[in-house]
């Protein structure tokens, strides 16, 4: 097999997405749309898309989620794809995987794909782990026969002989996830899509499933697509790279020439978040319009590196005069776990503008995204709670000369040693 | 090894496609996932319960009981000469069968959401697998039906005369599983966009439950308005099944060709239109 043969090749594609409600209006929109395709005109609504940046409050409802996006990957290359919250990624990915067609362009893709946007697709709870292999299996596109055959590797991969006749629901979220991989990873397709499963499971299994990758491509000469926030786990895998930024290609080629575009171009906007004023903002007694991530001394920090403070700034409105108010925000998971929550003590407080400041010096978050909630509350009754709009980015950006700060092993959400104390007892 | 040309691509992916282009080879290749999914259907509905496949006799029997002492007995409405039980019990089993069909699959989209948005696989394999899954819980309570039917067909004095056209039995099934089948495919196809369509198939299929000889035989409609219930595409084959086990009924080939044809018209409009929704669907779930 050619290393030079072209295993996927993409074609100006691009992809309209509409925001807001969607369903309101639809009905006349789609009259409005049909009638101007039956005198032969364009869409009506396709023109008016914009560039897809969060920050900028649009004028359309519309807009291009990936724009004329192009490239080829040879056969047997991992491809890396980066690029912040928004760029376009999973967009990406969900057209490659075939969940959502295109507006324009194609694909041409030689051999089969599978895709891993998430483990563990269509686990159903109640069935036993043995069952759900199979199901898995089957849904990912593979022949009964061809699971019953990888089925004893499948089981010693995920490790959990025990339990392969329990309902899934009884597993720890830990096995879930090693049973889950595992199937996705025998596999056999020429082309693996691989979106951020590796956030979950313990450190030796994401070794495990970083070195299964590696395997594949290196050995077997499958194409891989890889994306992912861990630029950690990118560096280790990945050959080359893809830069989305705003629904465009920013940078592509070179792994290394790549991420070093990526880590020098962080912009203000991924630590300035604005949040729209609630409908009925006037009848509120008051609500939150930013968040800034920033460092200590109050510059902004769209990623933050691993073992460094920074603080969280809220600015709020309030159009009255309050009593007993709080203000709150909350750190999860990217899957909404929740990590942390801090209050301001109550206070009393006139109509204006307000900012409070919620200063992290101590704990250590592991390299990742993490959402930020900020919730506003009077007499414990909270009237305002913004969910999954703000995010802190925690890298870990690569760092030869500081060798000793950078953590091998991902071990955690938090990366702070407990006091540790080791004492002859006998 | 083969030293692939430019014209050689497995898969394109492309944003539109034609009108009837449905990779029927694709559907067949995932067979497996079918029976997986019919396997998942059937195990799981009655896992953590104590009396568990028992279940599918429970439902009808009861059923059958209310519509003997609400139907039969308090309202009074003629069974044509068929025992009271084995009337309910036919039209239950049979339209049990289609009504399942039809509020399973037009859920498709929407219940298999998280699913559809994550991994690709021929959308069809959905509706599918409960039209099959279904199907067994039909043959199932279908058992259940013969039982009772064989009790009342060795009474001395049985009024009951099955009769050749009992051949016809797998042709009624068919009808039943396509109508239900198409139309469901064709509700869950336009739910996703217009969720309005959901609150009104509950209290649509409700009514046409109604429109069809289930709790009362077509022959006590008035001649004059009898081509209306004909005109239900489901009416014939209710008629047909009974009249098959029974020999009381009406049997007509006109009506059974009918349903036939209005089977074969919704399955391809609804097949169309599914394909057309499959492809954008996440965007407007």
């Amino acid at each position: 097999m050619s290393s030079s043969s072209i295993a996927i090749r993409v074609e100006n594609i691009s992809k309209l997405y509409q925001l807001g409600e969607i369903s309101t209006g639809t009905l006349a929109r789609d009259l409005h749309r049909w009638w101007a395709r039956l005198r032969g005109k364009e869409d009506p609504f396709r023109k008016i898309g914009e560039a897809n940046d969060r920050t900028v409050k649009g004028s359309s409802d519309f807009v291009w989620a990936l724009q004329d996006i192009s490239f080829e990957v040879p056969q047997g290359e991992v491809l890396g794809i980066i690029g912040r919250n928004g760029a376009g990624k999973s967009t990406l990915l969900k057209i490659l995987s075939r969940v959502t067609k295109p507006t324009t362009g194609r694909i041409k893709v030689k051999g089969r794909i599978a895709s891993l946007l998430e483990v563990g697709t269509g686990f159903h709870p109640e069935l036993t782990g043995r069952e759900n292999i199979f199901l898995n299996g089957a849904i990912m596109g593979m022949r009964k026969a061809e699971i019953r055959s990888k089925l004893d590797e499948i089981v010693e991969f995920a490790g959990v002989e025990r339990y392969l006749d329990t309902p899934v629901k009884r597993y720890s979220s830990g096995m879930y996830v090693r049973l889950a991989f595992a199937v996705a990873a025998h596999l056999e397709p020429e082309i693996l899509v691989v979106d951020e499963v590796l956030a979950v499971g313990d450190a030796d299994f994401q070794k495990k499933c970083l070195g299964k990758m590696k395997d594949v491509s290196e050995k077997e000469g499958r194409t891989v697509l890889f994306v992912s926030h861990n630029m950690e786990a990118v560096q280790k895998l990945c050959t080359q790279g893809l830069l989305l930024r705003h629904g465009s290609i920013f940078a592509s080629g070179n792994l290394k020439e790549v991420l070093d575009t990526y880590l020098s171009s962080s912009t203000s906007a991924d630590a300035c978040f604005h949040f729209a004023p609630p409908a009925n903002s006037h009848e509120l007694p008051g609500y939150a319009y930013q968040a800034t991530i920033e460092d200590l001394a109050g510059n902004l920090l769209p990623e933050v590196p691993t073992w460094d403070s920074w603080q969280v700034r809220i600015k709020f409105r309030l159009n009255s005069p309050i009593q007993h108010f709080i203000i709150g925000i909350g750190l999860t998971t990217q899957l909404g776990m929740p990590i942390q929550t801090s209050w301001s003590s109550p206070a009393s407080l006139t109509a204006g503008d307000y900012e409070a400041i919620f200063i992290n010096t101590d704990i250590t978050y592991a390299p990742g995204v993490y959402f930020l909630n900020v919730g506003l509350s009077s007499f414990l009754r909270t009237f305002q709670f913004i969910s999954q709009t703000a995010y802190i980015q925690v890298s870990e950006v690569p760092n030869p000369q500081n060798a000793s700060k950078v953590v091998n092993t991902k071990s955690g959400l938090l990366l702070n040693q407990l006091h540790t104390e080791l004492k002859r007892i006998g | 090894m083969m030293t692939p040309t430019e014209e050689q691509w497995d898969l394109e992916i492309q944003p539109t496609s034609g009108l009837l282009e449905l990779n029927w080879r694709e559907l067949w290749q995932y067979r497996d996932l079918i029976v997986l999914f019919v396997r998942r259907d059937v195990v799981a509905t009655y896992k953590q319960t104590i009396l568990g496949p028992l279940w599918f006799f429970i439902q009808p029997i009861l059923t059958t009981v209310t519509y003997v002492i609400i139907f039969g007995n308090i309202a009074g409405i003629s069974t044509g000469g068929i025992p009271k039980i084995l009337f309910y019990l036919a039209g239950i089993t049979l339209w049990n069968y289609f009504q399942e069909c039809l509020m399973k699959t037009s859920d498709t989209f929407i219940l298999n959401q998280s699913l559809f948005g994550k991994v690709y696989f021929p959308r069809l394999a959905a509706p599918v697998s409960i039209v099959v899954s279904n199907l067994f819980k039909f043959f199932i309570q279908l058992c259940l039906f013969l039982a009772v039917w064989m009790y009342f067909l060795w009474q001395p004095d049985t009024a009951i005369q099955p009769n050749r056209t009992l051949l016809l039995f797998p042709l009624y099934v068919l009808l039943m599983s396509g109508l239900g089948f198409s139309f469901g495919v064709l509700i869950s196809s336009l739910t996703t966009k217009y969720r309005d369509l959901r609150f009104l198939v509950q209290f649509g299929v409700q009514l046409l439950m109604y429109a069809t000889p289930v709790v009362y035989p077509l022959a006590i409609a008035p001649e004059k308005y009898r081509w209306i219930l004909m005109l239900n595409p489901i009416t014939s084959v209710m008629e047909a099944f009974r009249y098959s086990f029974t020999g009381q009924g009406y049997f007509s080939w006109q009506g059974l060709g009918y349903s036939a044809v209005f089977m074969v018209v919704v399955l391809l409009v609804s097949i169309v239109i599914f394909n057309r929704v499959e492809k954008t669907f996440m965007d407007t779930v």
